[in-house]
């Protein structure tokens, strides 16, 4: 079943950069999709547009039948409770706790306080930070911080998760252990897309690989190679 | 809105409020200061126009009667007069209730004019009143241009210059405080705009996991209406009991010429109100401003 169709989107920035040039994709449910390319090749821009955080110039983004394209402003907030993003720099609040950071997603679309509970609790477990639940962000580890991001992307159970490097900033075995937690995601029916320039990881985990140079698609193979050299 | 959330907003607003302790204080103070100047300012506008408003009230047109008019002629041209259309009352004032008059208003002095009595140098008169104090002299003119009519006179030049005085006094004061209260809102808009900054990130993550943009904004409304209205504090305390002060200490004196002071109450109670309305105001225009760039993420 189709989750996400791009048909011949084109972005160009308001300084004339055109990041995306023609993309035509189909992501399924449950995929796992790594996103490649050089530096500027536009996979930022490619996910961007998936959660609309960029508006497309021209073309559709359908995400289960609904147009971000076309999708008024106000209406934007409900579809991003579809979709989990998660970034290099994690983007937690400093002054909240674990738990907090986490909670923070169910709060403010108003979920019930138990709800709360008992879904944070349950997405802290999954990615093996129950025992921290009140420790503050800069008493972690760069590869805790992501792993409590992750959660924090999660918790609403979005059908699917969309993440920017997310091991950019992080060493190879501590990647492997984020890689670890959005495997077990992904088996667990999330679809998963993640812009990567990580060789090691594509080429040792095996899942579709979308490469994109100069805004356009070049390559799209299932069970895929990174295919550039680092 | 679920009681729970409105909690937590005003949970939001009171944290922000204390975690920018002196940008929040130095929103208060750019209220206070506007506020008090616009308070002060409306007290002063308000008995001017006040002060004024009694003594156009007592502006009046005397058209005095050639002598050698016959009673007769007298009904028609008081009935001329009436027929014009600003004018409000025509009263007739015979020479001898003039000269009373005059002896009456002059106090000591008049005693010397007793002994005119019998050779009163009067002539009889007309007093006119316009529906509007402004249209005096224009009235005042027409009349003059009637037969039978020896010389008109509403107190030519004092009157001009006292409209004069109270219209360029109103214009000003409006001016002014409108004035005022935009510098607040700026002032107000910048601030928040500062503490707004500091929670960026947290506007971010907000709007990445789904809040509307409702949600995120209420806490930044209650803020600064919060601010605007802490603002308003010293303002009202001053309004209230300055004026009450002031009242005491001025009033008596200005019997002797016939004006009063605003009373005390309501108008104390009515410009309190005032000041907490458009304190409030200014306080969510400027947070309402400020986070407005910063939802468009
Ligand atoms: N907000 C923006 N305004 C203008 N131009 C932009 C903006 N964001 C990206 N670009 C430009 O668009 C092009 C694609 O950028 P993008 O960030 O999508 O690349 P990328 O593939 O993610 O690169 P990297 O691997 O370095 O993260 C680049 O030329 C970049 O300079
Ligand atoms: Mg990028």
């Amino acid at each position: 079943m189709t989750l996400i169709e791009m048909k011949d989107v084109w972005k160009t920035y308001p300084n004339g950069v055109m990041a995306l040039n023609g993309i035509d994709i189909y992501i399924d449910k449950g995929e796992f999709v790594y996103v490649v390319g050089p530096s500027g090749a536009g996979k930022s821009t490619f996910v961007k547009c998936m959660y609309r955080e960029e508006k497309p110039t021209k073309g559709s983004i359908l995400i289960q039948g609904t147009d971000l394209a076309k999708l008024r402003e106000r209406h934007i907030p409900k579809m991003r409770r579809k979709i989990g993003v998660i970034f290099q720099d994690f983007k937690l609040l400093p002054k909240l706790t674990v738990y907090e950071n986490v909670a923070f997603a169910l709060e403010v679309i108003e979920e019930s306080p138990k709800v709360i509970r008992q879904r944070v609790m349950e997405v802290l477990d999954l990615v093996g930070l129950k025992n921290k639940a009140r420790s503050f962000p800069d008493e972690l580890s760069g590869g805790e911080q992501q792993r409590v991001s992750i959660a924090r992307s999660i918790v609403n159970r979005p059908p699917v998760i969309i993440a920017d490097e997310p091991t950019g900033n992080l060493d190879p075995e501590t990647a492997w252990e984020i890689m670890d937690i959005f495997k077990e995601i992904n088996e667990r029916g999330t679809t998963v897309v993640m812009a990567t320039h990580n060789k090691d990881i594509v080429n040792s985990f095996k899942k579709r690989v979308i490469a994109i140079e100069g805004g356009r698609i070049v390559r799209d193979e299932q069970k895929g190679e990174y295919g550039y050299e680092i | 809105m679920k009681s729970r959330t409105l909690k937590r907003h005003f949970a939001e607003a009171f944290k922000s409020l204390g975690r920018n302790g002196w940008m929040s204080f130095a929103s208060v103070s750019a209220v206070t200061v506007t506020l008090l100047l616009v308070g002060v300012f409306l007290v002063v506008l308000l008995n001017l126009n006040h002060l004024a408003s009694q003594i156009e009230g007592d502006v009046e047109i005397r058209a005095y009667i050639d002598r050698t008019t016959k009673q007769t002629e007298y009904n028609d041209l008081q009935q001329k007069m009436e027929q014009i259309p600003n004018v409000n009352e025509v009263k007739f004032q015979s020479k001898e209730d003039g000269l009373q008059e005059l002896i009456k208003s002059l106090g000591d002095e008049g005693k010397a004019f007793s002994s005119l009595k019998n050779e009163n140098p009067l002539p009889d008169a007309f007093i006119i009143k316009t529906k509007k104090p402004q249209d005096t002299s224009t009235v005042a003119s027409e009349i003059e241009k009637y037969d039978h009519i020896k010389k008109v006179d509403y107190g030519q030049g004092t009157v001009e210059r006292l409209f004069k005085v109270t219209g360029v006094a109103r214009n000003v004061g409006l001016v002014l405080i409108v004035g005022l209260i935009f510098t607040a809102m700026f002032l107000i808009s910048n601030t928040i705009k500062l503490t707004i900054v500091s929670r960026r990130k947290e506007i971010e993550i907000m709007k990445l996991v789904g809040a509307t943009n409702g949600f995120i904004r209420w806490p930044f409304f209650i803020e600064g209406f919060v601010l605007g209205l802490m603002g308003a504090i010293i303002p009202i305390l001053v309004v209230v009991f300055g004026y009450q002060f002031l009242h005491g200490q001025v009033n008596n004196q200005l019997d002797t010429v016939f004006v009063k002071l605003l009373p005390v109450y309501p108008m104390v109670l009515q410009l309190s109100v005032m000041l907490a309305v458009i304190g409030g105001l200014i306080g969510v225009w400027g947070s309402m401003t400020s986070v407005r760039k910063f939802l468009k993420v």
